[in-house]
């Protein structure tokens, strides 16, 4: 594709997500959005910093199976690897690439989320629950949210990946999987905060 | 790509618009419905307050007056004043750049909806037993389930939580509308200052909406889902909630006051006929203040015990934004000094601001000293000080803005001499009931208590406050009275009415619904002005005549909109408590909750995969236009 006769064609199809206004639009909106949610994470990290110290005798450094959260951070991550590999498949124009990428990242994605779903079946065994504590409803409140995320993640990728064998490529949907890739690195870099400030944090005590 | 769009009529034009213009119009209708109901509560706290030791509602007057006092300032910030700014930028803010809609039109109409059904939602709190009571910051313990029993606080968390949605998503179209859409030569600092104005405040709604969205559904998870988190017995803050709220709530006045300084800009500059004075310090001084507004929250809080060095900090913060509130009227004094000035309703409007905001600063800086604060602290005169920055600021301005820019949103001029009535009874009005309210204050009277003994020297002033209030009722009478004589009225206004400077009034009227048949070359500030000094008739197009694109109307955001209407029901009710079996079992197990979402859910994903290109309006249509529209 680096032939200089295709070189016109080449610098749409190097970004379709912002050949058109209306696709600039999309990428610069979804931009701010992070932004507002970025805030909006901000807010229940500083509630759960506030609130982490005020439990009913659940420690988190009791609580916490680090194996488990290790796999689940681990798996997390690689899916946000295979998305850029997807976003990076959208700017070669190879939708076939693409596809098969998105399909790795909802299957890492669903993977995620029943650990997560076991974690906090765990918990609720060992008297962690929403309404336990003020460490509990801030925990859940966090860890929740993020886990919404990831859902709503795996539900919108998964209808864009049907788009994409149907539709393909174009200008038109390009935006589309390039803003699901913000979207789903947005949520990676949360769950980073999360390991950092809820698990390792939680593991030494606070 | 479809060239022939599905035209709707009558209702269902209004139900699926996604035309900037008119959905600023239904934004202005909702948000005048709503000044109206926090009209009706304000006349009723007064009558209450009017004479010492009265019970105007029985009995249960304590708690109604609770309840009253909650939704009249809910009502005015959440549901009266945004929405009314939010439809200004919606009709005049695309016209100001140059741009033939908003970035995002399907975007703007579910903005619109969500906040009219958070604001319905809000409301019929009224006939469900029990208005929220815990004021509009709604403290915590105040508005745990132990001290608010009604529902009325869920209706308060989840109402504005729907609304907030709204407002968000609406911030976000109007920042990637004026990044993404101006015309060519349009400069961001060429941009009118209303526009700059609606900039800053959306970039105030992006990052404080979220901490209050956040804020409410802890609340909400506190009263229904027995969450700890503001609860004392076992360990949450109270405090936290009050950090949450202010970090949103401050950043909210800025919201409300910026547009309205870039309504006041806009305005006094037109009526001097003179360019604005200081163009690039009044765009950096609405930088600073929409900076600094984050940076100040804690001064509501200077009698939480936070500390001496926390109330120093906040206390210096918060009177550094007199430096860059100062510029900005040392700026409007300077362009109206040997400016030809017309003294007619938007303008006496607009100028009778500089005075009242002034003094409503000057007590915010006398609130700001956290010593003298803890005098004033839940005192009238808080009430006085921030009635004369919202009622004297933002609502003055809201009038000029409606007096100004009536002739290009509804193709009609208001009538001078009811619009010059109201100015003098609603201004008059408006000191003689809070000018007094800083003195009751400063003798200790207290805000939020339903009534007060004779005999302590604060009855004549609460009597003059009271008969303030009817009168600035009876000026805003006399604004409905004059809209309903515009509209039967058969005259149109003619394009410019005011020899304007801006944009807006190179358009002919009524305003196509493309806007600029060619999108305007903009060569200076106050483009339009440049190109009459010029000698130019209207605006050098940027352009040749072309294809316009269109986007499609869609009834998707009424019923997304709807959905989480019922879906906010649904969760506000999962504890049954209603006198019908079926009812109690369907919302019980969540399943009205449920169907509202998976509403709201499945017109997310019919936007998805269904494609909506638009469509076009070819040049022969553009060419034989006039009859049609």
């Amino acid at each position: 594709m680096s032939h200089a006769s295709h070189e016109g064609e080449n610098k749409i199809m190097h970004q379709p997500e912002k050949a058109t206004l209306e696709g600039r639009n999309k990428v610069l909106g979804f931009w701010l959005f992070l932004g507002g949610e970025t805030v909006l994470f901000g807010t229940l990290f500083a509630t759960f910093i506030a609130l982490r110290g005020e439990s009913n005798g659940v420690l988190a450094k009791d609580l916490f199976d680090m194996t488990l959260v290790a796999i689940a951070t681990f798996i997390l991550l690689t899916s946000s690897l295979t998305s850029v590999l997807a976003t990076q498949a959208l700017h070669r124009g190879n939708a076939k690439q693409m596809i098969n990428w998105l399909i790795v990242t909802v299957i890492l994605g669903f993977s995620f989320l029943g650990l997560e779903i076991y974690e906090f079946y765990h918990y609720v065994h060992l008297g962690h629950t929403f309404s336990s504590s003020p460490f509990g409803s801030s925990f859940y409140a966090l860890v929740g949210f993020h886990g919404a995320h990831v859902a709503l993640g795996v539900a919108w990728i998964t209808i864009l990946i049907v788009q994409g064998m149907r539709k393909g490529i174009t200008t038109y949907t390009a935006p589309k999987f390039y803003v699901a890739g913000l979207y789903w690195h947005f949520i990676d870099v949360v769950w980073v905060f999360i390991f950092t400030v809820v698990y390792l944090m939680g593991e030494v005590g606070f | 790509m479809a060239h022939k769009a599905k035209k709707y009529k009558g209702l269902m034009d209004w139900l699926t618009t996604v035309d900037h213009k008119k959905i600023g119009i239904m934004y202005l209708i909702a948000g005048a419905f709503f000044f109206v109901i926090g009209g009706i509560e304000a006349l009723l706290i007064r009558l209450q307050l009017m004479f010492p030791d009265i019970r105007a509602f029985g009995d249960d007057t304590a708690q109604i007056f609770n309840e009253l006092i909650t939704m009249h300032g809910t009502t005015m910030i959440f549901l009266a004043a945004m929405p009314i700014l939010f439809g200004l930028m919606n009709a005049i803010v695309p016209l100001q750049i140059g741009a033939r809609d908003v970035a995002f039109p399907f975007v703007n109409a579910l903005g619109f909806w969500t906040f009219l059904f958070g604001g319905l939602l809000l409301n019929i709190s009224l006939f469900t037993g029990g208005m929220p009571d815990a004021g509009w910051t709604s403290y915590v313990p105040l508005a745990s389930n132990e001290f608010s029993t009604s529902r009325g606080v869920d209706f308060y968390t989840i109402g504005l939580q729907i609304a907030g949605i709204g407002t968000l998503i609406g911030g976000i179209n109007f920042l990637v509308t004026i990044i993404n859409m101006r015309a060519p030569g349009m400069t961001f600092m060429r941009m009118p200052l209303f526009t700059w104005a609606t900039f800053v405040a959306s970039i105030i709604i992006l990052f404080a909406f979220p901490a209050f969205a956040v804020g409410l559904i802890l609340l909400t998870f506190d009263r229904l889902f027995d969450a700890n988190f503001f609860d004392v017995a076992s360990g949450g803050s109270p405090v936290l909630w009050q950090h949450i709220f202010w970090i949103f709530g401050h950043p909210e006045v800025y919201i409300l006051i910026l547009p309205a300084f870039g309504i006041i800009s806009d305005i006094i500059s037109n009526f001097s006929r003179k360019r604005l004075f200081g163009y690039a310090s009044m765009v950096f001084a609405t930088m600073l203040i929409g900076f600094l507004g984050f940076m100040v929250w804690a001064h509501h809080m200077f009698t939480v015990g936070l500390g001496p060095v926390a109330n120093a900090l906040f206390a210096v913060a918060t009177m550094l934004i007199a430096v860059p509130t100062g510029m900005k009227v040392f700026n409007w004094l300077l362009t109206l000094w040997g400016g030809q000035i017309t003294y007619n309703t938007a303008n006496l409007f607009a100028m009778s601001f500089i005075p009242t905001f002034v003094m409503g600063g000057v007590t915010g800086v006398m609130l700001a000293v956290a010593p003298a604060n803890a005098q004033m602290h839940d005192t009238y005169f808080v009430v006085g000080h921030f009635h004369y920055v919202i009622v004297g600021g933002i609502v003055l301005s809201l009038f000029a803005a409606a007096y100004y820019w009536w002739p290009r949103m509804f193709n009609k001029e208001l009538n001078e001499g009811l619009g010059k009535f109201t100015f003098w009874t609603f201004y008059i009005g408006f000191h003689l009931t809070f000018f007094v309210q800083h003195i009751l204050g400063l003798m200790g009277m207290p805000r939020r208590v339903f009534t007060y003994l004779p005999n302590q020297g604060w009855d004549t002033m609460n009597l003059v406050s009271s008969i303030g209030a009817f009168l600035m009722g009876i000026g805003f009478l006399a604004t409905v009275i004059n809209i309903v004589i515009t509209t039967a009225k058969k005259k149109k206004s003619v394009a410019d009415p005011w020899d304007g400077r801006t944009l807006e009034w190179a358009i002919p009227s009524p305003t196509p619904e493309y806007n600029f048949k060619q999108l305007p070359l903009v060569r200076s500030i106050d483009p339009l002005f440049y190109e009459k000094v010029q000698g130019n008739k209207g605006m050098t197009p940027a352009e040749p005549v072309g294809p316009i694109h269109m986007p499609n109307a869609s009834i998707l955001p009424f019923v997304m909109s709807f959905g989480l209407f019922v879906a906010g029901l649904g969760f506000m009710y999962q504890d049954g408590g209603l006198n019908n079996d079926f009812l109690n079992f369907i919302f019980e197990n969540f399943i009205v909750a449920f169907v509202g979402i998976g509403i709201t859910l499945l017109c997310m994903f019919l936007r998805s995969v269904i494609d909506d290109h638009g469509y076009h309006i070819e040049v022969e249509e553009l060419e034989d236009e006039g009859a049609k529209i």
